[in-house]
């Protein structure tokens, strides 16, 4: 028979399992490094892990390990900006490299080439974004979570939330206008 | 159901477009596509082999780095401290020994200065001690005229 602490650690492993993908493709579209990401997305489940006891179920698992991401990585720049004289160099790849994934499908060369465009186009328009503009817009158009659990997830309020995302889409919406 | 379809579908989302005038579907394929690039690079950076030993390694790098670089800068720090510190200490004694110089140059100066006015003082009181007559000299040579008288 399992005991308590058995299953808590049994839970914890399924958690990991289900949502740690989804955490470090949010850390991987806000860094654009695949290495920071990993190692965010480490840092995040080891913090979860340590406070796993803690956690009483008012949010979801998934909000919860979110909201602990976004922590993270608000200190990671924090920290680089404090360290300033350390390194200035970051690993992230450029917005043309970031912008080739896009699956192929069945479109046309042509249609693929505008495509990378067009995807390259909201990345630039993401990096100009405000830290919290640039979570709330990832949130909701890369991780497709509703307003309600963005808000929860960020502390905001809905209206908020709201605002963040009209500022961001305009910014969007501009940057795809002025390459016409 | 695809992402695609998700994204088509989602009526908060249609409404969040159509509130910011997004009825635009340049924009909506454009995030359409924007999250299938970010969801295809995620997958691919998530399942690529990891080289643990080289990550230790790098990390075991940096750790050396930070440490070298502290001990640099401690190094720097505590050689400005005691280079000024000891060329104080220098410029000091040097000055000591300077003002310990003039101040026997200056004695020895006064010292000679001293000797030599004691020798003119003593050649003056010499000179005239030769040259006036003692005070009954005239006497006697007047008492010496009368006796030859």
């Amino acid at each position: 028979m399992a005991t308590a602490a058995e299953e808590s650690a049994l839970d914890f492993a399924a958690v990991v399992k289900t949502h740690r993908p989804q955490i470090f493709r949010f850390l991987l579209a806000s860094t654009r490094d695949p290495d920071l990401a990993e190692t965010l997305t480490q840092d995040c489940f080891l913090k979860a892990h340590r406070n796993w006891k803690s956690f009483r179920g008012d949010s979801s698992a998934m909000t919860w390990l979110m909201r602990i991401a976004i922590n993270l990585q608000k200190d990671h720049w924090r920290n680089r900006r404090m360290q300033f004289w350390r390194q200035t160099r970051t690993n992230a790849v450029d917005l043309d490299e970031a912008s080739e994934w896009l699956p192929s499908g069945e479109s046309s060369a042509e249609t693929r080439l505008l495509a990378q465009e067009r995807v390259g186009q909201v990345w630039k328009a993401v990096e100009g974004l405000s830290e919290r503009q640039r979570t709330v817009f990832l949130l909701r158009f890369v991780e497709e979570m509703e307003l309600s659990e963005i808000g929860r997830t960020t502390g905001l309020s809905e209206g908020t939330v709201k605002a963040h995302l009209s500022r961001a889409l305009a910014r969007v919406r501009g940057e795809l206008g002025g390459k016409r | 159901m695809s992402s695609m379809n998700q994204f088509d579908g989602g009526r908060e989302e249609q409404k969040d477009l159509a509130g910011a005038g997004a009825q635009d579907a340049e924009l909506e394929q454009a995030l359409k596509d924007f999250r299938l690039t970010v969801h295809a690079w995620s997958e691919a950076a998530y399942n690529r082999p990891r080289r643990v030993e080289a990550g230790l390694r790098r990390r075991a790098f940096r750790t050396w780095r930070l440490a070298a670089g502290w001990a640099l800068g401690c190094a720097l720090v505590v050689g400005g401290v005691s280079g000024g510190v000891y060329e104080r200490h220098h410029a000091m004694e040097v000055a000591k020994i300077r003002a310990a110089q003039e101040a026997e140059h200056q004695r020895q100066m006064a010292a000679q200065k001293a000797a030599e006015e004691e020798e003119a003082l003593a050649r003056v009181d010499s000179d005239v001690s030769r040259e006036v007559p003692s005070a009954m000299e005239p006497l006697a040579q007047l008492m010496g005229d009368e006796g030859t008288r």
